[in-house]
C-alpha cells in the first residue's frame, strides 16, 4: 500500500514545465497528478554536502517546487572527491550559495530557500516548519538526534540515511505509525567509541548511491507512489555490492515517538552524545597521568642532536604510505597493546599520528603499561609538514 | 553449531579485517562470548562493563532485530546469521583525529 505525505495543495503547470517533466509525465503513476504534487512539495536538506548533494541535484531536477538548504560551511577541497553540487570554482565559498547556483542552474523554477545556520535546539522547530518533508544529510550523531526529534514533534517526515566508508543504511523514519531513529538506536556511541577515526574516510561515490536513494524515496513520498522504506532500514555494501534489508519497529516506548514520550522538546544534543558511556575504552589514562608533549619544531631539533627520541607512529600503514617523520617506526594503535614487547622501555619515547589524537591515546597506553618517558607530537603530522618539512603531505 | 556473524566495518580492525567470522553457540548471546573471545579488542565496543550490549550496537538474527526476538536468549541455528549494525553518521571533522 502506497503511503504519502503529498499536501493537499497541488499546483498547476505551465506548459514549458509539462515539457520539462515530461518524461514523468508518460508514466502512468506520475502524471500530471503527481507532477502538480511534486511542484506543491516542499522539502527540507540538512546538510549540502556528501548526502545532499544527490539530493538537491535530484530534487531539483525532479521538480520539486521548494527546497531548503541547511548549510553554514564553506567548500573545502577535499569536499570536491563527493559533494557534487559544488566545482572546484566553488573552493572557498559557502556552500549554500554554491548549491543555490548548482540548483537554479538546474532548474531555475525551484525555489531555494538557504538557512546559513547550524541547526540548533533553539531554531529547529522554526525552521522545520512548513516543510512536507526532511531529507536528513549530516554527518555527527548531536545533529542526527535533533533532526530525529524535531521531525518528530513537528509531525514531519525523516527521510534518513548515512555513511561509512563503504557502508550505507537508509531508511524512512518519524512517519505517522513509523519508527523513529531513536527507536532503532535509543542511544549514541560516546565520543571515545564513535567508528575509529583511523577507519575514517568515505568512498566519494558512497554518499552518492545514498544520496539518490533518499531522494527517491522523497519523490515517492510526495508522489504517493510505491512503497517506502517504513518499518525497513536498507543496509548496502559498496565492496560486495550487496543490499540487505533489516526490519525496523516502532518502539512503543520510545521517549520521543511512543505511547508516552517523555522527550516533549528539543534537548542539548551535545550533551546527550557526550554523557553516556563514561565507559572509556581500555586505553583511558589513570587518573593524574598527565602526558607531556612536544612541538614538531622542537622534536626536529631533538631528532638532529645528540640523544633522538625514537618517534612511534601509531597511524595506519595507508596513511605511513602518504609521508612519514624519518626515522619513525609504525604500530598501529589498534595493535600497539599486543606489540608492546618491540618497544625499549628505557627509551624517550614520542608518540606520533596524524593530528595528535590518537597519539595521545597511545602515550597513555604506554605510560599505563608501565613506560617511563612518553611524550606526544602536539598537531601530529600536521603540524610537522607546517613547522619542519612542508614536502610531507597533509591529509 | 557454528553461525556466520556479520562484522560492520568500524569493527574490522578488531576481527583482522575480516568481514564475517563464525562463532558457535545456542543463542545469540553465546554466539557473541565466543566472538569476543576470540577478538578480544571487540569486547569494550559492543558491551557495557556489566555485560550488557552497548544500545548504539543493534544485532539482528537474520532481518530480526534481537530486542525483539529475546536478546540474548535469541536461539540460533546453523542457517542463521547475524549481523552486528552499529550507528553511523558519517565522519564529521570532529572525529578526525
Amino acid at each position: 500500500m502506497a503511503t504519502t505525505i503529498a499536501p493537499a495543495r497541488s499546483s498547476d503547470l505551465s506548459n514549458e514545465e509539462i515539457l520539462r517533466y515530461s518524461r514523468h509525465l508518460i508514466i502512468p503513476e506520475v502524471g500530471i497528478e503527481g507532477q502538480r504534487k511534486l511542484k506543491a512539495a516542499k522539502v527540507l536538506t540538512i546538510g549540502a554536502g556528501g548526502l545532499g548533494a544527490p539530493v538537491g541535484l535530484y530534487l531539483a531536477a525532479a521538480g520539486v517546487g521548494a527546497i531548503g538548504i541547511v548549510d553554514f560551511d564553506v567548500v573545502d577541497f577535499t569536499n570536491l572527491q563527493r559533494q557534487v553540487i559544488h566545482s572546484t570554482a566553488d573552493v572557498g565559498r559557502p556552500k549554500l550559495d554554491s548549491a543555490r547556483e548548482s540548483l537554479k542552474a538546474i532548474n531555475p523554477g525551484v525555489e531555494i530557500v538557504g538557512y546559513e545556520t547550524k541547526l540548533t535546539s533553539e531554531n529547529a522547530l522554526e525552521i522545520f516548519r512548513g516543510y512536507d518533508l526532511v531529507v536528513d544529510g549530516t554527518d555527527n550523531f548531536p545533529t542526527r538526534y535533533l533532526v530525529n526529534d524535531a521531525c518528530v514533534l513537528s509531525g514531519i517526515p525523516n527521510v534518513y540515511a548515512s555513511i561509512f566508508r563503504f557502508e550505507g543504511q537508509a531508511s524512512v523514519l518519524a512517519l505517522p505509525d513509523g519508527p523513529c531513529y531513536r527507536c532503532w538506536y535509543p542511544e549514541p556511541p560516546p565520543p571515545g567509541l564513535v567508528p575509529s577515526c583511523a577507519e575514517g574516510g568515505v568512498l566519494g561515490v558512497l554518499p552518492g548511491l545514498m544520496g539518490v536513494i533518499q531522494a527517491t524515496e522523497a519523490v515517492k513520498l510526495i508522489t504517493g507512489i510505491g512503497e517506502p522504506l517504513k518499518n525497513r532500514v536498507l543496509l548496502y555494501d559498496a565492496l560486495r555490492m550487496r543490499f540487505r534489508e533489516l526490519k525496523l519497529r516502532k518502539n512503543p516506548e520510545c521517549p520521543v515517538c511512543g505511547a508516552h514520550p517523555t522527550v516533549t522538546k528539543l534537548i542539548d544534543y551535545q550533551e546527550f552524545c557526550g554523557i553516556r558511556g563514561e565507559e572509556a575504552p581500555a586505553v583511558a589514562a589513570a587518573p593524574g597521568a598527565e602526558i607531556g608533549e612536544v612541538t614538531a619544531a622542537a622534536l626536529a631539533k631533538e631528532l638532529a642532536g645528540a640523544a633522538p627520541p625514537f618517534v612511534l607512529d601509531v597511524r595506519e600503514p595507508h596513511e605511513f604510505q602518504i609521508g612519514r617523520i624519518p626515522g619513525a617506526v609504525l604500530i598501529p594503535l589498534g595493535e600497539l597493546p599486543k606489540r608492546l614487547d618491540e618497544l625499549d622501555r628505557g627509551a624517550d619515547i614520542v608518540a606520533q599520528c596524524r593530528s595528535g589524537v590518537r597519539s595521545l591515546k597511545a602515550a597513555k597506553l604506554l605510560k599505563e603499561a608501565g613506560f617511563p618517558r612518553v611524550r606526544n607530537l602536539a598537531g601530529g603530522i600536521l603540524a610537522w609538514s607546517d613547522q619542519v618539512d612542508p614536502s610531507v603531505p597533509k591529509y | 553449531m557454528a553461525v556466520k556473524v556479520y562484522i560492520p566495518t568500524p569493527l574490522r580492525p578488531f576481527t583482522g579485517r575480516q568481514e564475517a567470522v563464525e562463532a558457535e553457540g545456542r543463542d545469540v548471546g553465546e554466539v557473541l562470548e565466543n566472538v569476543v573471545r576470540a577478538h578480544p579488542q571487540l569486547r569494550a565496543h559492543l558491551f557495557q562493563p556489566d555485560g550488557q550490549l552497548r544500545s548504539f550496537v543493534n544485532v539482528y538474527r537474520n532481518d530480526e532485530d534481537i530486542r525483539y526476538t529475546g536478546s540474548g536468549q535469541t536461539p540460533v541455528t546453523a542457517s542463521d546469521t547475524l549481523s552486528i549494525v552499529p550507528s553511523i553518521a558519517g565522519g564529521s571533522p570532529a572525529c578526525r583525529c
